[in-house]
């Protein structure tokens, strides 16, 4: 499994400061071969699209652990359309209770990743999805 | 196949370890070899000396718990005001002694509930209190001066304390009777836990203000809680715990002498807090070592001989990251295990989480077990009997000696970067922590460290569930926004705009102590996000340094 040539930006939306997780994946996702870019902490939904379609990036993965994921996600994907830039994929990650999962992956997200999986499993989606 | 089956079929299925784990290998969490057995040679010279006396191996009271128990201090807060309160009442009933403030983060990073940012953050992981008014209501039935209270507040804890002040003026409470801890720590949180506001330096004067207005105000109140705990959250090992904890300590004290303080005043109010994991006698051996390093490097660096300056107070968080999804209810023998550790290492108050807490706010039935399990470790295990029953094993004692040494080098190669500040301003300390946790993280996949019903021993078709999940109630965020607006409507607007110019004017010298100012923008009803954009007007925000 590669992610050579891969752009991903991985983002904090709002103002959650638990950035491990993010430099967890941001540091996996390098060694799998992606170029990723990382924002740092309390990023509006806007400012996130915005770098996204900026940097031409394949996918975004947003990390959050407060429990404003549906509010930000759904506010992350309109400001995405609003760019058109539908075609980047859009990954979750963080403390994600189970009965939202499926909510998410309905309004368009690619994976929602939670702690207790295996960094290879999530390397495993983000290559299957982007490939 | 949607990617939720996939992964559940995968997760259930486990990825590819055998179904037992190999013996435990013989090195603690932290990475210190572990002999077969300690011998009295091994410990031979090494005199842990008697609880109360410097340098507290045993711990820093004569009298162990036997003069008094630690203080049971469940972490909590959610929604409004009038949700917290009730939630406050119901533990304060079942026996809880003391108060734990969880702020929404829209109140720890100083913006009030109508700026965009904050909107989808109300009353999500805290109360909101955007003003004295909401602070009222918090503490409404609950006298000030019989009930101790910790808030979990850094970037705006100068604020907090201040309403808190206020609150206690509303309810004709003496400030000097106030007891209780802000955390007000802030070099950890630029290191682990974000919510920063201004840059490192003008922190470190806020920090120094609440200290010093604190020692005369309220005298009895914790102007600090250093913390390792979230350092350790984030992926650091327990000796590094402690010895990130320790240089933010030293660098406080530094920097309240350099604004005139008296180590052997101040230092008798500073207090600590740290994390329990699951390491038992690394965790128990990790408080023996803080008390005797605290005190002796307050002796070496700044020449502190009194032994009431030199008492290393502490609270703990039993929980965090050892807790699980995965076959949730495993978290309350987790969180036993974590308790006496806790105790045994001597803690002054316990915060232990509850079961679901590693992806909800607690319910009342996971709350109500948490504080339980400290009551049956208080009251059934007969651990509080006797003063540090552990001290003189010689697995113990060594350990401690071992633990002292290894954080010593810790403490040693942060001072030769430069101190913790320039390491901070740098994110020398971030990526380090970063790859910790990457460490950590590799450890648990690859089977090497064992986390019972996760990577190891689980069941077919297991579901993790819950029998109750907890939600905060959606209404809260509009409710919190609509009190928010009458507040605006109702108070003096010519009071406040007089109190946040003055506070700007006291922010715009070098050293005059906020606190008296911020107290009156409190009483004047201003808010935490026009103090806090007032301060940043003068000192501009932290350029958080990315470093991966």
């Amino acid at each position: 499994m590669s992610l050579n040539g891969k752009r991903i930006l991985i983002a904090k939306p709002g103002l959650d400061g638990h950035d491990v997780g993010a430099k967890v994946i941001a540091l996996a996702l390098r060694d799998a071969g992606a170029d990723v870019i990382y924002t740092g902490l309390r990023k509006s939904p806007d400012y996130i699209a915005r770098i996204a379609v900026d940097e031409d990036v394949d996918a975004v993965g947003l990390s959050m652990l407060s429990g404003s994921h549906l509010e930000l996600v759904a506010d992350t994907m309109r400001e995405l359309a609003a760019r058109d830039a539908r075609d980047i994929k859009v990954f979750v990650g963080g403390t994600i209770p189970k009965e939202d999962h499926a909510a998410l992956l309905e309004a368009g997200v690619s994976g929602v990743f939670t702690a207790d999986m295996a960094l290879d499993d999530v390397l495993e989606t983000v290559d299957r999805v982007l490939s | 196949m949607s990617t939720t089956d996939r992964t559940d079929k995968q997760r259930a299925a486990g990825r590819a370890l055998a179904a037992t784990p190999p013996i435990p290998a013989p090195v603690t969490a932290s990475g210190i070899d572990i002999p077969r057995v300690v011998t009295a040679d091994m410990v031979a010279g090494r005199d842990p000396g008697l609880p109360g006396e410097p340098p507290f191996v045993r711990g820093i009271f004569d009298d162990g718990y036997r003069g008094r128990l630690w203080t049971f201090r469940q972490y909590s807060g959610f929604g409004t005001a009038e949700d917290t309160n009730q939630r406050y009442r119901f533990l304060l009933d079942s026996g809880q002694t003391g108060l734990s403030v969880a702020l929404d983060l829209p109140t720890q990073c100083g913006l009030d509930p109508t700026d965009p940012l904050a909107r989808s953050e109300i009353g999500k992981v805290g109360v909101s209190l955007s003003s004295l008014a909401e602070a009222e209501i918090l503490f409404d039935g609950i006298d000030l001066g019989a009930i101790s209270t910790s808030f979990t507040i850094n970037g705006t804890a100068a604020i907090v304390y201040a309403m808190y002040c206020a609150v206690a003026d509303k309810q004709g409470v003496p400030r000097e009777k106030l007891t209780g801890t802000i955390q007000n720590d802030i070099l950890k949180e630029y290191v682990a836990r974000g919510t920063w506001i201004f840059p490192v330096r003008p922190s470190m004067r806020l920090i120094a203000d609440t200290i010093l207005f604190s020692n005369e105000a309220t005298p009895r109140f914790n102007p600090i809680s250093i913390a390792g705990a979230h350092v350790r959250d984030a992926g650091a090992t327990a000796v590094e715990e402690l010895g990130y904890t320790l240089a933010n300590g030293l660098a406080y004290v530094d920097e309240l002498i350099r604004r005139g303080g008296d180590a052997t005043r101040f230092a008798r109010r500073l207090s600590f807090f740290f994390y329990v994991h699951m390491d038992f006698f690394e965790e128990v051996c990790k408080f023996r070592a803080a008390r005797k390093l605290w005190a002796e490097l307050l002796e070496e660096r700044f020449g502190v001989t009194d032994p009431n300056a030199r008492r290393l107070r502490f609270g703990v968080v039993c929980g965090g990251s050892s807790l699980t999804a995965a076959q949730p209810y495993n978290n309350i023998v987790r969180v036993g295990l974590e308790t006496m550790a806790a105790t045994l290492g001597g803690a002054q108050s316990i915060f232990t989480c509850a079961f679901d807490e590693a992806f909800q706010i607690p319910t009342e039935f996971s709350a109500e077990i948490a504080l339980r399990t400290q009551q049956i470790v208080a009251y059934e295990s007969g651990i509080a009997k006797t003063v540090d029953p552990l001290g003189g094993s010689y697995y113990v004692e060594w350990l401690t000696e071992r633990m002292e040494q290894e954080v010593r080098r810790i403490i040693d190669e942060i001072d030769d970067y430069g101190g913790v500040v320039k390491a901070i301003e740098d994110g020398y300390l971030q990526l380090r922590i970063a790859e910790r946790a990457r460490e950590r993280k590799k450890n648990i996949d690859s089977g090497k460290t064992v986390v019972v019903g996760q990577n190891y021993f689980r069941r077919e078709n297991q579901t993790d569930e819950v029998g109750e999940v907890f939600k905060v109630d959606p209404t809260a965020a509009r409710r919190v926004e609509e009190k928010y607006r009458r507040v605006l409507d109702r108070r003096d607007t010519a009071t406040v705009k007089r109190s946040l110019e003055a506070l700007e004017r006291a922010a715009a010298t070098d050293d005059e102590n906020l606190m008296p100012y911020l107290i009156e923008c409190c009483h004047a009803y201003a808010t935490v996000g026009e103090m806090v954009a007032t301060l940043k007007r003068q000192w501009g925000e932290f350029q958080e340094p990315i470093r991966l």
